[in-house]
């Protein structure tokens, strides 16, 4: 045995290392479950190219001044049929012809209704020999960066930072205290803060393996831009990670089954999932709570990462998340060293 | 490993301290109450070097709040407790190193394997013995890469003494080691247990099971409601009861006790004339004699039911063990709770 075998500090993280490959569930909680959702979210909001509209019209002659428009596809159907197809949401909008010009039957509530109304006419203005007044040109602009999925993949990545630390860490201490195998630790010479510091050394360590996987998925299959430095992102996340640890470690130090770490895991991440702008901005919510949502970790961590890989601001620009981060690291880990139960 | 694989034979090394004559284990006056319950009452006990000490008694007598004490896991409310002539308050880091531990209910990770986590358990001491030997000490070899998980439990309860032994420990604390295992795993363990004696460490253990204490134990401390009621080597212990043996009768109709004369009922005072019967004792209806010559006491007893026209119901003898004493001691059984 060399000695780096005789390290416990190495055999604890070594143990913890072992711990989270054996157990299969955990695997895919960590790498699999963030890549199929960003996957889900992808097909979902991806990007179409250049939405066609779906028409109806009463007369033969006007579906066929419709046609022409490339944005719609036109159906001729009389107006009894055209109205169910209104109602059921195959059609967007139908067009009556009237003795004195046409009618449009839509729903104004309904953006797409409203461009299908805006192309609808123009399709039939310029049948019937409308002259534009002013010469316009299209310069299409399809920018990445600016899409859904840009956006919610740092909120993805976050939110996975989240979980996999404090299930990580909360579970695991949790189990070993009900187990008593704390108790049996502890009245080994075992250092104490080894044993703490050996799951954050096992979380680093699965963490840029987590990372790389997720975020390499998703520049790949979705070209999602790094357009900050990836050193800086690379701290971040560390720093993401050490903030949740923490809290998990806080969040564990006391419980003793179960059933109570897992309620209060709830507890501390269910507003966090709500409020902290994983799948929508968080500036959306009202502007009395946003100190609120501003303080929470994860809010830090999203903004913080959005920041780096959207807006490819430095950390310098993103002092203000790296600092309620660094809080959330060094306050819970101080309270639950001193409130740990070892036994 | 490179300081372990000198040291090769499992005995204790003489570390030869400055408290090498003192005793291994002091306790004097400890008591520890847990919100209204007295765990411990006033608790003084010694155990000497290469001695195998034994707490014997039911389930809630203090024999675990006792050992967690000694091993420095609960702290005593009074009393002071020195071990290896160091105490817990200044001392805890070297005694750590110096005594190994087998808990109650330690569940080890069960996805790690049986060498794996005495790999683990060995990283924490400065010196200690290999990690191939604890797993020869504790018959594991064929169990070595499996884990811990798919373990029977004698063998769990082996590799929980393997992990207190990885660090060579003077003195060695196995709490309940047997509890919950079958006949054959005790057999087992015991045979480890004696190994360990031979090899001249010091241990302490705790039991409900009065064959336990008597196999294994050079001295007996039986405990009861968090007090020492009776202390000695086992045959001192059993010596106390008066007799060798103990014969066990219930006769058929009859209620129990000294109701004056009646169908059915025993007159105890023939019965403790009887040469050779040293006590008696009525348990809900079966009578408890202790008798040193029972071969001649036994037909004198059956000419004295007889006299009294009372019928045999049950008639048993069994030679006097710790249990009996423990009922004479207490009137409970060990068993019952």
């Amino acid at each position: 045995m060399n000695k780096l075998e005789l390290s416990s500090l190495y055999q604890l993280t070594m143990a913890r290392f072992r711990l989270i490959w054996r157990e299969p569930e955990a695997i895919f909680w960590i790498f699999i479950f963030p890549i199929l959702l960003a996957v889900g979210l992808g097909i979902a909001f991806r990007n179409r190219p250049a939405d066609v509209l779906q028409v109806g019209a009463t007369t033969e002659q006007l579906t066929q001044a419709l046609t022409r428009d490339e944005g719609l596809t036109a159906t001729t159907m009389n107006e009894e049929d055209g109205t169910r197809a209104l109602a059921t949401g195959r059609i967007l909008l139908l067009a009556i012809p009237r003795a004195d010009g046409v009618a449009y039957k839509y729903d104004d509530t309904n953006p797409d209704a409203r461009t299908a109304r805006l192309l609808v006419d123009g399709a039939i203005q310029t049948a019937a020999g409308r002259r534009e007044a002013v010469r316009a040109e299209n310069e299409l602009v399809h920018e990445t960066g600016a899409r859904y999925i840009d956006f919610v993949v740092p909120g993805l990545l976050g939110m996975n930072l989240m979980g996999s630390a404090m299930w990580g860490l909360g579970f695991a201490i949790v189990e070993a205290r009900q187990k008593k195998l704390l108790k049996r630790l502890v009245a080994s010479p075992m250092p104490r803060w080894q044993y703490l510091a050996s799951f954050l050394l096992s979380r680093l360590a699965m963490l840029i393996i987590e990372v790389a996987v997720f975020l390499g998925f998703a520049r790949v299959a979705f070209g999602v831009p790094f357009r900050g430095s990836v050193w800086e992102l690379g701290l971040l996340c560390v720093l993401t990670s050490l903030a949740f640890s923490a809290l998990g470690l806080l969040v564990s130090s006391r419980a003793r089954t179960m059933e109570a770490a897992s309620g209060l895991m709830n507890l501390v991440m269910l507003p966090m999932w709500i409020l902290s702008g994983v799948f929508f901005s968080a500036t959306r919510f009202p502007a009395v709570i946003q100190p609120l949502v501003r303080a929470l970790p994860l809010t830090a961590a999203i903004d913080a990462l959005r920041g780096n890989m959207l807006q490819g601001m430095n950390l310098g620009q993103l002092i203000a998340q790296v600092g309620i981060l660094l809080a959330w690291f060094v306050v819970p880990f101080a309270v639950s060293l001193r409130i740990f139960r070892w036994r | 490993m490179t300081e372990g694989g000198s040291v090769a034979v499992p005995a204790a090394k003489a570390r030869t301290g400055t408290q090498a004559d003192g005793p291994t284990l002091l306790l004097r006056g400890v008591r520890k109450a847990f919100a209204d319950v007295q765990a411990v009452d006033g608790l003084d006990l010694e155990v000497a070097r290469g001695e195998c000490f034994g707490l014997l008694g039911p389930n809630g007598a203090g024999k675990t709040t006792t050992i967690e004490i000694c091993e420095g896991l609960t702290a005593p409310d009074e009393g002071t407790v020195e071990v290896l002539g160091l105490n817990w308050r200044t001392g805890a880091d070297e005694l750590r190193q110096r005594i190994g531990i087998q808990l109650q209910e330690t569940q080890f990770p069960d996805k790690l394997t049986v060498e794996e986590t005495l790999r683990l358990f060995r990283s924490f001491f400065r010196r200690g013995i290999a990690v191939e030997e604890s797993i020869e000490t504790a018959q594991l070899e064929e169990k070595r890469s499996s884990r811990v998980g798919g373990l029977s439990g004698g063998q769990k309860q082996r590799l929980a003494m393997a992990c207190a032994l990885v660090g060579d420990p003077e003195l060695l604390f196995l709490d309940e080691p047997t509890t919950g295992l079958d006949p054959q795993a005790r057999r087992h363990l015991w045979d480890l247990v004696d190994g360990l004696k031979q090899a001249g460490r010091t241990i302490i253990l705790t039991t409900h099971y009065m064959e336990e204490a008597e196999r294994l134990c050079d001295r007996v401390a039986i405990m009861d409601h968090g007090r020492v009621i009776a202390l000695g080597t086992p045959q001192q212990l059993i010596a106390t009861v008066g007799g060798e043996d103990i014969v066990e009768f219930a006769v058929s109709g009859g209620e129990t006790g000294s109701h004056e004369g009646g169908n059915g009922v025993v007159d105890a005072a023939p019965l403790t004339a009887i040469a050779g019967v040293q006590s008696h004792r009525v348990d809900e209806g079966l009578h408890q004699l202790s008798v040193s010559e029972l071969h001649l006491a036994v037909p004198r007893i059956f000419a004295a039911l007889k006299e009294q026209g009372l019928h045999l119901s049950e008639f048993r003898t069994h030679s006097a063990t710790l249990e009996d004493v423990f009922v004479r001691l207490t009137g409970r059984y060990l068993r019952d709770e």
